[in-house]
């Protein structure tokens, strides 16, 4: 019977992912000396299905890897081992090398052994209670060795083997075990028969006897409880060493006492050896599933979606095709009177449902920013280590729902923007305390809806912007002149200006001076902004919006001389009839409105965009206020139209980008209507920001706009 | 309509192995080939959506099924004196490989002409006239019976990140 499991690979990568993250994350909360027996429960059973199904798909590294990881926790679990700081460093260690072997074998290439060779053998170190097999692991780490040969020294095991008395009914066979035992090494066998009933009372079904090995073997307990694994509940199982360094000890397992602190410390020399991946490495890591499937096969990514989303699709189907019977209905019948307004009621309710079916399956993109937020804990644990800080992390709106597309580019200007925080923002815990600080520095990370935009906000209660260095660095770097009176505001936006860094060293966490221009670049392409707001010795928040989805689009329909342009609703903040005395001339044709306490540039639309034949009076035409990058502009237009979602075309597929364009629609009478980017409309324009020679808009944000 | 039942038609009769399809078209009073395989669909002009500041031979972009198409004149982009668009003008939609992108663009032209089965080897290179900027566009020159046939070059027809697209009104 030949059954095709690669058909299960897909669902088995994606549940080990899963299982690999929820046994990363319950780590994280692991506390040594207050374990929580439920979280290493999650953990083991986590552990437990990645072995069972790497076993039943034959990737038998994955199986063999996960075991010793499962036997440590499972020592843990039953409280015949304590727990240690360096137990949960191992696991997590164990649990990104699973990944990448995971990831590697759904690319269906052979993962990387080395890694996890060296990691077995330390955890089997920590099994055998050995010191010496440490010293082994760090001889054996710096050469290359395949994965099958241990470098145990041979130690001698004395192996109780009582099996319960229903053992053969279970399908198993103690003949089998001795043969595999014997091929461990050197097997010496007693079989024990003091418990053989009288012939009269035997019940032949049962297993009466039970024996007493000695081996001698290279491969440390954890290849004599493999085999014993499959009848551990069926017998009692005693593995106990005897010579090597140890006597064997009056104890019910193996494991020899060595208390966890000096575990932990003979440990640390082999720390220094395992290779440590640099951290900009690390903070691929946790996508690595996704990445991988990327490579593999574009078309294959999937998305898990809620049933009650599903669910609500179908009932929306539903409705869709009782309407489309209706409106079929009337279509049949006589034209009359009341044909006629039974056909608009019935085209009411057709719109209705089409705009909840497009908004539900909108919904489905939609996923919790919990899958971007829980690569944090991780994240700032690692950095925190590093950088000897003491830093609490806080995930506040995990729920809020975002885009899947969306995410997926939102994380690496996120993971830039906390390790900038961790980085330069959080003091050392003296310098906390000497200014009176909570030596522990809070990260928190929190995401909220607004209008149609997602806002996340990464905020630390560090030691805030230096602007003084900022502006220093600044000057030196010729991005602003010496005698330029600048707001703090302004001083601080100048962080995200390319090739700025303020870090004296340039540390392996950041400071390489790429960091904040690129974050400002990649969310501007998805069409959002960040902006940052700081207080010296309170601590700095960045401030990242951005739409929804990248998909629809809420659009105001303006009319320009024949033309029907689209503004984002989201970027207006008022349309208005201009007050013509409030209007005045500023140098070369800019003229300013002044609108409240402000002054409003005017943008003749049809000027930008060549157009004749529109209207040019200011007090005939309507002036939309829009806002971008915090500076408001007006855009003069001839009328306003409909306010109307709009599905975004890319304009640039088939012909090229064009200034002041983000993207196309097609409009209700399938013709074609642009959308106007209001950043490239600024640029076009030639405004430059006030009391600066420097334009609004950074001419070098080419990719400032998706296709 | 007509045309594309001719084309249908001339395309039965005419599979021979070494000669490749043309669409032919006609523009004033020449006929231009193209190759048929790039040749997606034949529509008749209707208005289109003016992109703002493109080349005054762009004449904007078209919904055909939900994509969004640009639309280029082919007298203006050949510097040819404009024409005002009647019934028979009609815009052909090729698709054509940019820069390892696969672009549809539709071309307008006066009237769609006829289709030839035409061997490539015997068309003859374009005289040397190097002043011409439309010596760029030029495949090549056949002979058709009496008639002179100018293929084109439609890559470079429709590489609109040329030198000679200037940037001029777009309304």
């Amino acid at each position: 019977m030949s059954i095709d499991l690669s058909q299960f690979f897909d669902v088995f990568f994606e549940e080990s992912f899963e299982g690999l993250d929820a046994m990363e994350s319950e780590l994280l909360n692991l506390e040594p000396g207050k374990e929580d027996q439920e979280t290493i429960n999650t953990i083991f059973r986590a552990a437990h299905s990645i072995k069972g199904g790497s076993g039943t798909f034959g990737f038998t590294a994955v199986s063999d890897f996960t075991h010793v990881l499962e036997t440590l926790l499972d020592q843990i679990r039953n409280g015949q081992r304590q727990l240690t700081a360096e137990h949960v460093n191992l696991l997590l260690k164990a649990v990104d090398c699973l990944r990448a072997m995971l990831t590697a074998l759904q690319a269906q290439q052979e993962p990387e052994q080395q890694e996890a060779n060296e990691l077995k053998q330390r955890f089997e170190a920590i099994l055998n209670g050995d010191s010496r097999s440490d010293e082994q692991g760090q001889a054996t780490s710096t050469t290359d060795y395949t994965s099958e040969e241990q470098t145990h020294l041979p130690i001698t095991f004395q192996i109780d083997f009582k099996p319960l008395p229903y053992l053969f009914k279970t399908g198993n066979e103690p003949l089998y075990m001795i043969a595999e035992l014997s091929e461990l090494g050197e097997l010496e066998t007693q079989a024990l028969h003091d418990e053989l009933p009288k012939f009269k009372q035997l019940t032949p079904d049962d297993c009466y006897l039970y024996w007493r090995f000695f081996l001698t073997t290279t491969r440390g307990e954890a290849a004599i409880r493999e085999i014993f694994e499959w009848v551990e509940d069926d017998a009692e199982i005693t593995i106990v060493q005897c010579g090597g360094l140890f006597e064997a000890p009056d104890e019910h397992t193996a494991e020899v006492d060595i208390l966890p602190g000096e575990q932990a410390e003979t440990e640390l020399p082999l720390e220094v050896n395992v290779p440590q991946k640099p951290l900009h490495e690390v903070k691929k890591e946790p996508s690595a599933g996704k990445d991988a499937r990327k490579n593999a096969d574009p078309s294959t990514t999937s998305i898990r979606v809620g049933i009650d989303k599903v669910d609500s699709l179908i009932n929306m189907v539903g409705e869709l095709v009782i309407t489309q019977a209706m409106l079929s209905q009337i279509g049949e019948q006589e034209i009359t009177e009341s044909s006629i307004a039974a056909l608009q009621e019935g085209l009411a309710q057709l719109a209705h449902n089409t705009r909840d079916l497009q908004e539900n399956v909108m919904r489905i993109r939609m996923l919790p920013i919990s899958f971007v937020f829980s690569r944090f804990p991780r994240l700032v644990r690692d950095i925190s280590q590093k950088l000897n800080k003491q830093v609490e992390l806080k995930l506040i709106g995990e729920q809020t729902e975002l885009d899947k597309t969306v995410m997926e580019k939102l994380s690496d200007p996120m993971v830039h923007l906390v390790r900038n925080s961790l980085d330069h923002g959080l003091e050392t815990p003296e310098q906390r305390i000497a200014q009176g600080k909570d030596p522990v520095g809070t990260v928190t990370l929190n995401a909220f809806h607004q209008g149609g935009n997602i806002v996340i906000e990464i905020m630390d209660d560090g030691k805030g912007l230096d602007t003084d260095k900022i502006r220093k660095k600044a000057i030196q770097n010729g991005l602003i002149q010496a005698q330029d009176e600048l707001s703090v505001d302004e001083i601080n936006e100048l962080i995200f200006m390319p090739g700025f860094s303020t870090a004296d060293n340039v540390s392996e966490i950041s400071g390489r001076g790429v960091g904040m221009d690129v974050v400002r670049k990649n969310i501007q392409a998805l069409n959002g902004s960040v902006e940052v707001s700081s207080e010296t010795g309170v601590g700095s928040t960045f401030t990242i919006r951005l739409p929804l989805t990248l998909a629809i689009l809420d659009g105001q329909l303006v009319q320009v001389a024949e033309h029907t342009y689209i503004i984002p609703l989201i970027s207006i903040v008022e349309s208005l009839q201009i007050d013509i005395t409030k209007v005045s001339n500023v140098g070369k044709g800019l003229q300013v409105l002044r609108l409240r306490d402000e002054y409003i540039p005017i943008l003749r639309l049809y000027d930008i965009f060549n157009h004749k034949g529109a209207r040019e009076e200011l007090d005939k035409t309507l002036l939309v206020v829009v806002e971008n990058d915090n500076y408001k502009v007006g855009i003069l237009v001839d009328d306003l139209l409909a306010q109307q979602q709009v599905v975004i075309k890319s304009l640039e597929a088939n012909y090229q980008r064009v200034d002041g364009i983000s993207g196309a629609t097609i409009l209700g009478d399938g013709t074609v209507s642009l959308i106007i980017d209001i950043s490239g409309l600024i640029k076009l324009s030639g405004l430059r920001r006030p009391g600066s020679s420097e334009l609004l808009v950074d001419l070098k944000t080419d990719e400032g706009i998706p296709a | 309509m007509t045309e594309r039942m001719n084309l249908n038609q001339q395309l039965v009769l005419d599979a021979n192995a070494d000669e490749k399809q043309f669409l032919t078209f006609m523009m004033d009073e020449e006929e231009y080939g193209i190759d048929i395989l790039t040749v997606q669909e034949i529509r008749g002009w209707e208005p289109v959506t003016v992109i703002p500041n493109s080349p005054s031979f762009v004449k904007g972009a078209m919904n055909l099924r939900g994509t969004i198409v640009p639309i280029i004149d082919l007298r203006q982009r050949f510097g040819i004196t404009h024409i005002d668009y009647g019934p028979l003008t009609v815009v052909i939609v090729v698709s054509v490989t940019l820069k390892e992108q696969k672009k549809l663009m539709g071309i307008v032209v006066d009237a769609v002409s006829d289709v030839y089965s035409i061997s490539e080897e015997t068309a003859k290179d374009v005289p040397d006239f190097q002043d011409s900027e439309n010596a760029q566009f030029v495949h090549g020159l056949v002979n058709v019976g009496e008639k002179m046939v100018v293929l084109l070059n439609l890559k470079k027809v429709l590489d609109l990140h040329d030198k000679s697209c200037v940037k001029s009104n777009g309304g």
